[in-house]
């Protein structure tokens, strides 16, 4: 028995660490290659501002709003759902942000209420989805329009204006592309928000790769049954991902109110569905257990800098939309590719 | 087929492989788990391409281009796990990619017509075609691939381990089929790990070991032990282990649906007990109820009323309490439920027993790396190492990494739902010690299984549930298989 076992070690091709190596490193290769496109394209025919420090700038500040919502969605993802309501939400945080400002509260309270509302959202959908065991992709489909809804209530159908004294400094430079190009006449000066949320991914990825919630999010989407067999309390968890989702939800929020200093509960509105492109293209499997925080960064990334770069090179608006709808079929048609030659 | 050789990569998965079948032969192939059975025979529905070879279809060359060609050729696969559509009814799934149509609409007429015709040459004319798949038996379903088959107008057959999830009665059934089918003139190829099924099936018999042809013959003039000895390449010495054990204080109680004429109380339910160090089979058909037996006592179903006991304590099962006090289980589903299928072996081996490994949530992976290695070599796990996705390794190896979870588990009540379905004859052998050494170490061991002979082979005690409700609870020296399959089937034998 042991030497057909053997012949069966031997017969399965050496695959593993290696293609395991190209799934994970895939989307972030695919970066630096749409780049590299870009930079070249743009110093023949273009402005030859792409590959600009002042643009990386603006193209990170670009990305980090949809990054940082997209950490909560690879959580989703990861453990085998979905949530349509992370633009809606998002916009919603950002609106009671505004209002909170206009109101005057203590800054403190205000965040703290930002991210709580995201939070909060999260807390729903989980709560429904675990409680009513309806699939996320209904529950999170309605409850979509529902924190719209709320968001049009909360600011009367209109936008609401906090004035520039009324936002304090630190959100002021959140998103701001103003500062010098460069601090200590060599490093590249990012703004803090690209910082916070290269924090925030950090910590994610140690959450899904080096704790046991993770191992549970990764069990929870790859069999949903065989977790409970092994005891892992299915609702308690699917709740803990939405909400955590959601606090990333309501943090993205804050960014998206730091960078159009206004808030419009209706700016949001689609926004859930570049979120979920940006895991897709890193590599996330809608039917769960897959996907990556490196991947879903590579994702957002890629599609800021198709934009940026179509900007360059003043390729019309319409033209840019069907690129980053091409690319995120094929990225998703090369990963399946990638799966058959394992298989 | 002739001279067929597949390679994958350096290695050869096939070599020169000789296999033929004549109309109205049935052909066992048989071979351990890895042997290049089905990689043969995915050759020869088209699945695959062979590397080099020849094979022929009533004299003609025949190059299937894919499994839909082969089909069409009249080349039928009847796999492991089904294909077919669960929320269509009976005829469309029969019907399913050869549909009767006029310019594009259904002649239904024509349809049920061919349906009821097929159904019928299979003894199964009690199915009506307009039933929704997913009402019907594993049984049903397989029969409804074979009519498929059949409308196809299939020349051979290939049945792909067709009776790991059936029971004797419904294998007894698709017998009769098979020797209908071999009456109507086709071939049949039939693929299994059972040698006394295929010699109640089969009329000769081609062994594959490594890829390679390792002998051939008609099943009469050879005995089980010269044709193990070719599958293996040696001589088995003893197909079921026993690692002495003595059974020693109550460990579990719980009060069961039962239904014998002695013992059972006024509410229709009936006292099970294990003790620590004893291995309790239980026996029955397929949907007698003793999977959601098991689940019920794990409190994965709730359908156990009253109490289960477990160590004199009473518990409300579920799943999550059920570990903490001690209990382990192993579904019959290693792909829909026992393990995750995308996640690595370490994973999957540890899932249900994190704690160890845990500071604060965090996870110290080290550790845990060097616990699953020692636990992969005691239960010898192939593999290219614990990151490797338990969806790569072979039946054997992924049952083994389920065993090995509720063993990392430290539970003291392993309850082993068919835990040697579809797995070869070397690796059973390897779960049969294993049982036995659990129990030696005093756990107490629940084993489901259909497959009488292995019950009979390492259980203490044998009880038998039949709808629903457990019926008989002997010691094994009392069961024989025809009693065991006479309570199972009719509830007789069950008198003291």
């Amino acid at each position: 028995m042991s030497d057909t076992c053997d012949a069966q070690q031997v017969r399965r091709p050496p695959s593993g660490k290696s293609l395991g190596f190209r799934a994970e490193w895939g989307p972030l290769l695919a970066l630096c290659a749409i780049v590299l496109l870009f930079a070249v394209l743009d110093a023949v025919w273009g402005s030859g501002r792409f590959a600009s420090i002042r643009n990386l700038r603006v193209v990170l500040n670009q990305t980090s709003i949809v990054a940082v919502a997209a950490l909560g969605m690879t959580l989703v993802i990861v453990s085998g759902g979905i949530d349509l309501s992370a633009g809606t939400a998002l916009s919603l945080s950002a609106t009671i942000m505004a209002y909170c400002l206009k109101e005057n509260w203590p800054v403190a309270a205000t965040v703290a209420v930002t991210l709580g509302v995201g939070c909060a959202c999260g807390l729903v959908n989980g709560g429904l989805i675990a409680g009513l065991r309806v699939v996320p992709f209904i529950v999170t489909l309605g409850t979509m329009t529902v924190y719209l809804g709320l968001g049009k209530i909360l600011c009367d159908e209109s936008t609401v204006f906090p004035s520039y004294e009324q936002i304090p400094g630190w959100l002021h430079s959140l998103c701001s592309t103003r500062p010098p190009d460069l601090v200590w006449q060599f490093v590249p000066n990012v703004p803090p928000g690209v910082l916070l949320a290269g924090l925030c991914a950090v910590i994610v990825a140690a959450v899904l790769h080096f704790t046991v919630f993770g191992r549970y999010v990764f069990a929870l989407g790859s069999n949903e049954m065989t977790a409970r067999l092994c005891g892992v309390n299915i609702p308690l968890m699917k709740v803990a991902v939405y909400c955590l989702a959601g606090l990333f939800t309501g943090i993205a929020g804050m960014y998206h109110f730091a960078t159009l200093k206004i808030g419009n509960p209706t700016e949001g509105v689609g926004l859930e569905l570049q979120i979920i492109a940006a895991v897709v293209i890193g590599g996330g499997s809608l039917s769960g257990g897959r996907g990556s925080v490196s991947g879903a960064l590579a994702g957002a990334a890629i599609m800021a800098v198709i934009r940026s770069g179509c900007d360059q090179l003043e390729v019309p608006n319409p033209y840019q939309e069907i690129l980053i709808g091409v690319i995120i079929i094929a990225a998703v048609a090369l990963d399946r590719l990638r799966g058959m030659q394992r298989a | 087929m002739r001279q067929i050789s597949k390679r994958f990569g350096a290695t050869h998965a096939l070599r020169h492989v000789d296999l033929q079948v004549d109309r109205g032969q049935v052909l066992a192939l048989v071979g351990e788990n890895g042997a290049g059975k089905s990689t043969l025979m995915k050759v020869l529905s088209g699945a695959m391409a062979p590397d080099s070879g020849i094979m022929e279809l009533d004299g003609r060359p025949f190059h299937p281009s894919g499994p839909h060609d082969a089909r069409q050729a009249g080349v039928a696969m009847i796999y492991q796990e089904l294909n077919l559509v669960h929320d269509l009814t009976v005829e469309d799934n029969v019907m399913l990619g050869q549909e009767c149509h006029l310019a594009g609409v259904l002649r239904h007429g024509e349809q049920r017509r061919r349906v009821l015709r097929a159904l019928e040459s299979l003894n199964h004319s009690d199915l009506d075609p307009r039933t929704p798949l997913r009402e019907l038996s594993v049984a049903q379903r397989q029969v409804v691939e074979i009519a498929r088959a059949l409308v196809s107008r299939a020349k051979v057959i290939v049945f792909d381990e067709p009776t790991s999830s059936l029971t004797q009665q419904d294998v007894d059934r698709l017998f009769s089929v098979v020797r209908q089918l071999r009456e109507q003139g086709l071939g049949i190829v039939y693929i299994s790990h059972f040698l006394e099924e295929v010699r109640r099936a089969c009329d000769d018999f081609v062994v594959l070991r490594d890829g390679q042809r390792a002998g051939s013959g008609s099943l009469a003039s050879h005995h089980d032990r010269e044709i193990v000895a070719l599958m293996v390449g040696r001589d088995v010495e003893e197909f079921f282990p026993r690692v002495p054990h003595n059974p020693g204080a109550t460990i579990l109680k719980a009060r069961v649906p039962g239904g014998s004429p002695s013992g059972s109380s006024a509410d229709g339910t009936t006292g099970l007990e294990i003790r620590r160090g004893e291995i309790l089979g239980i026996a029955g058909l397929v949907g007698a109820g003793r999977t959601e037996l098991l689940r019920g006592l794990f409190g994965l179903d709730e359908n156990i009323r009253g109490e289960v006991q477990l160590r004199g304590a009473t518990i409300t099962p579920n799943a999550r309490r059920s570990i903490q006090a001690g209990l382990g289980m192993v579904s019959e589903d290693r792909k829909g439920e026992g393990l995750a299928q995308c996640l690595s072996i370490e994973d999957n081996m540890t899932l249900s027993r994190l704690a160890p490994y845990s500071l604060l949530g965090w996870l110290r992976r080290a550790r845990r790396r060097k616990i699953v290695a020692q636990w992969m070599n005691t239960m010898s796990i192939r593999s290219r190492g614990a990151d490797q996705e338990v969806r790569e390794l072979s039946g054997g190896n992924q049952q083994k990494v389920a065993i090995a979870r509720v063993l990392h588990q430290e539970a003291d009540v392993l309850l082993l739902d068919e835990p040697t379905r579809g797995i070869d004859v070397g690796t059973k052998a390897d779960i049969y010690r294993l049982i036995g050494q659990c129990a030696a170490a005093g756990k107490a061991i629940v084993f489901v299984s259909s497959y009488l002979k292995e019950l009979l082979g390492i259980c203490d005690r044998i009880a038998v549930m039949r709808r629903g409700r457990l019926i008989a609870d002997r010691p094994t020296e009392q069961w024989t298989e025809e009693t065991l399959l006479n309570c199972a089937v009719s509830g007789e034998g069950d008198r003291e």
